[in-house]
This record gives C-alpha cells, sequence and structure tokens, in this order.
C-alpha cells in the first residue's frame, strides 16, 4: 500500500537580522562569519510567535493544500526543542486551533533538530498500519543561541507540516521508504531549566552531522537500490549553508539538485522545521514523477532519511496556499536592540 | 486566569460562534439565546472564516504592562465577512493601516500569567494574503 504526503504548509516569521547587525554588537567582521557559515540572516520570531503559534500557521496551510475534514486526522505530532512550556503539550493547543480534538492521540516530539521528521515516520507506521486515517507531523522552532555564541548567527524560528496518508488520489509525494540512522553522541544539548544550549564546537561536524547525515543517506540509497543521480532533488539538515553544501556534494549531488532545499543563507537555522522547510521548497518547485531525498539531522544524534516521489496532484495544490520562498522574502529588518526585546533579553 | 482561558478556547482559537437555524444571523461571541427570534430561536455552533476587514481602528501609544513589548499596536473593530465586529490587535505596521483594510485571522499568544503561568493564546489579525 502507497502512502505518502497529502497536504504540506510552512510558516515563517516576518522579521529578519542581519549577520552585521549581531557582529557589530560582539566586535567581530561579519564577512569571515558569513563567508565561513553561508549564513547572511536569520528569521526572528515577533514577541506574539512562538513554537505553537508556528505549528498551527503552518498546518492551517497543510490543511488548505489535502483539503480534507481536519476531524479525520487521527494523530498530531509537533517536533521541537523550544516548546512553549516545559510541562504541558504544544500539540493539544495546535490540535484544538485546527479543529481536530477530541478524537486523535497528539504528543510533543524533542530529539534536536530532527524531531520533526521523526514525527513524520510515527504517522507513516500509524497510517501504514491502518489505524488513523490522517496524520499531521510538524516541525518548528524558535531557536535561541546564546549571546555571543556562533549560534546566535544562524539559530532561527519557522517550521513545516506535513499530513501523512494513504487514500489513491490524494498524494501529493509518495513517500517510497524512509531509514533512520542513530548514536549516542554528544555534540550538542541543553541541560534541565538552563536557558541555552551548549554545543561541542568542532565536535558537531564529522562525527556528529556528518557521519550521521551521509550514513543515512548512503544506506537509504543502497536499500532503494538508487544513486545520487537518480535523485531530481536532495535536502539535508542545515545549521548552516556549509554543512549543508559539504555535506551534499559528499554524496555526490550537484547543485541545481541541492539549491532548492537550501534556505538556510537567508532564514538561518530553524532547528525542527529545517528540513520540513526545505523539503517544502522542493514540493514548491516539484513537478509529477520528481524524485527527491530528504535527510534530516538532530544532534545527540540521529538522522531520518526519506526517499519521495512527487504526483501529479502538486500542480492542484501548490497554489493554494503561500509558498516557501514567499514567506521568505516577505521580511522586515531589525536590529540588535529590538531582537533582544523580541526574544526576552531585556526584562521589563 | 486558567478557567477564564480554558472556557473561551473554541471561540478565541478557531472563532467559533453561533448562528440562528431560525433567522440565520451570526454571533460572536457566541450566544445562548437568539435576541431576535428569542424562544422560536435555534442555536447552532459555527465556524467563522476569520476574513474581514477593518472596520475601524485606535493606534496604542500607553500599553497595558502586558502589551509593552510590542508598543505602539494597533487595535482595531474587525468586521468579519459573515457580519459579526470582533476586536483584535492588527499585525502591520501603524503606518500601513487603513479602514476598509482585508485582513485574515492569525493565531498568536495574547498574553501570559507571568514567566510561570498559562500562555493565553488567541486571535489578532494580518494583511490578507494575496
Amino acid at each position: 500500500m502507497k502512502l505518502g504526503i497529502v497536504g504540506y504548509g510552512s510558516y515563517i516569521p516576518k522579521y529578519r537580522i542581519k549577520v552585521e547587525d549581531i557582529a557589530r554588537v560582539w566586535g567581530k567582521d561579519p564577512n569571515p562569519i558569513k563567508k565561513g557559515l553561508i549564513v547572511n540572516e536569520k528569521s526572528v520570531p515577533a514577541p506574539d510567535e512562538d513554537t505553537a503559534t508556528i505549528a498551527v500557521e503552518a498546518g492551517k496551510y497543510a490543511l488548505k493544500r489535502a483539503n480534507i475534514n481536519p476531524k479525520d486526522i487521527g494523530a498530531l505530532y509537533v517536533g521541537s526543542e523550544s516548546h512553549p512550556y516545559a510541562v504541558k503539550p504544544t500539540s493539544s493547543i495546535v490540535a484544538e486551533a485546527l479543529g481536530i480534538t477530541p478524537d486523535l492521540t497528539a504528543a510533543d516530539l524533542e530529539f534536536a533538530c530532527k524531531a520533526g521528521t521523526a514525527g513524520i515516520q510515527m504517522c507513516m507506521g500509524l497510517v501504514g498500519s491502518g489505524i488513523i486515517k490522517y496524520g499531521m507531523a510538524i516541525g518548528a522552532d524558535t531557536a535561541q543561541g546564546a549571546p555571543g555564541d556562533a549560534l546566535e548567527y544562524t539559530a532561527a524560528a519557522g517550521g513545516a507540516c506535513y499530513i501523512i496518508g494513504n487514500v489513491k488520489g490524494e498524494l501529493i509525494a509518495e513517500i517510497n521508504d524512509t531509514y533512520s540512522f542513530t548514536t549516542d553522541t554528544p555534540d550538542f544539548w541543553r541541560r534541565e531549566g538552563k536557558p541555552y544550549p551548549k554545543h561541542g564546537g568542532r565536535f558537531t561536524g564529522e562525527p556528529a552531522f556528518f557521519r550521521h547525515v551521509i550514513n543515512a543517506a548512503k544506506n537509504l540509497m543502497e536499500k532503494m537500490g538508487t544513486e545520487a543521480k537518480d535523485y531530481d532533488y536532495c535536502v539535508f539538515h542545515q545549521p548552516n549553508g556549509k554543512f549543508y553544501i559539504k555535506a551534499a556534494k559528499s554524496l555526490g549531488f550537484k547543485e541545481e539538485q541541492y539549491k532548492y532545499g537550501l534556505l538556510t543563507p537567508y532564514l538561518g537555522n530553524t532547528y525542527s522545521g529545517a528540513v520540513p522547510l526545505g523539503l517544502s521548497n522542493v514540493l514548491d518547485n516539484g513537478k509529477e514523477g520528481d524524485r527527491i531525498l530528504a535527510v534530516s539531522y538532530g544532534s545527540g544524534s540521529g538522522s531520518d532519511a526519506f526517499d519521495i516521489t512527487v504526483t501529479s496532484r502538486i500542480e492542484e495544490v501548490v497554489n493554494k496556499a503561500p509558498k516557501t520562498v514567499d514567506l521568505l522574502n516577505k521580511k522586515k529588518y531589525i536590529d540588535y536592540s529590538i531582537y533582544l526585546k523580541y526574544r526576552g533579553g531585556i526584562k521589563i | 486566569m486558567v478557567v477564564r482561558t480554558w472556557r473561551h478556547i473554541s471561540e478565541r482559537y478557531c472563532l467559533i460562534g453561533t448562528r440562528c437555524k431560525t433567522c440565520g444571523r451570526i454571533y460572536f461571541p457566541s450566544r445562548n439565546v437568539c435576541p431576535h427570534c428569542r424562544r422560536k430561536g435555534k442555536l447552532e455552533e459555527y465556524k467563522l472564516n476569520g476574513k474581514g476587514k477593518v472596520y475601524t481602528y485606535s493606534v496604542i501609544h500607553a500599553p497595558p504592562k502586558d502589551f509593552e513589548k510590542v508598543s505602539p499596536y494597533i487595535i482595531a473593530i474587525v468586521e468579519l465577512e459573515e457580519g459579526p465586529k470582533i476586536t483584535a490587535q492588527i499585525d502591520c505596521d501603524i503606518d500601513e493601516v487603513y479602514i476598509g483594510m482585508p485582513v485574515e485571522a492569525v493565531f498568536r499568544r495574547i498574553k501570559e500569567d507571568g514567566e510561570d503561568g498559562i500562555i493565553d493564546y488567541g486571535y489578532k489579525f494580518k494583511v490578507l494574503d494575496n
């Protein structure tokens, strides 16, 4: 039985801060940072936005594209590392706001930056086994980097939602298979009660991001009997532009395959939202028969890989909700002091 | 605040009001009795589509404490497509708003009961997507 995506939607807050503005405050030269990270600016949530509000807006757009009764959704998972409450689910807020309650199972997921794709896999299991008709998985974050830390240049806000189903004729894209690669690799963490995460600096590279992303991609391609050239597009987790491009090239992908999935240079790292948002931009530009390799990465560490084929229904639904690039281009720049106020750095 | 927030979730999250099956009038917030049809009226839940236009507005420069971070901001009366008029914040620049501006509801944080209290979510409005 084929299953896949019946609706998708994305949401990006409108505020942006440039790398130059952050670097100026800390007395750094912005050019090596921009060149090193391949990041020019990042999104910033408004004071009245958080993971729940981003998830709801992305969910509304996904429902518009899917054109299904929200009451038919039997599971909702919100993956994030910035849930508004430490204890009290984001997923129940989102389910209520989207009119999905009360006949569903819901839970918040956390696996650093890959909790959104873990939700897609959980929905695939429930839909594939016939337990539910549709499942909704959302990856969204309002990521925080400690002031002055390298992460401050990239930690951004945004998210995307995927509705998984298996009703013939409703699929926008078939998910041909999925594979995950998981180990205990402590490259990035945030302890209970602490406001900002810590990371292992250079350790986040080869033994963490690259080992997991590349193994997940290679092992899925081996399982499917495919090579990089068999895919029209690819999307990888993107803590910065440099890691993304290096991973894509080392797997044999070319710029025309990886360009639509890469949003970080003008968005920053939206953590759990990163691969879901990159994939939404690929789908916005997709056509029938396009094959996509999507590989997320969550510190701690794991990667979820998906082999996806776009169906003809994409053309019917793509314009029913805002495209990701339109949300990305709708922006208002703020300076560092407003950024601090919006992110809670100024106590009133 | 917990119970008050919870009691209004369907209205604040989903813009669910009531419609009188007898006369067709739509009410928001919900009513238990249709003031026109009285005992002949029969009310049912009705989900508003969240689209409307700015009926009138005011720019708030001296906000209450819960809204200091977003000051100055716009409070408007929005006339919804189905008829009811509701008061809400508009998310746009203060020099961008005008009477008659098409808007649509968005889901946002409204306020919170301190750092360790409940978060109040609800509707605000933004400029309608083209």
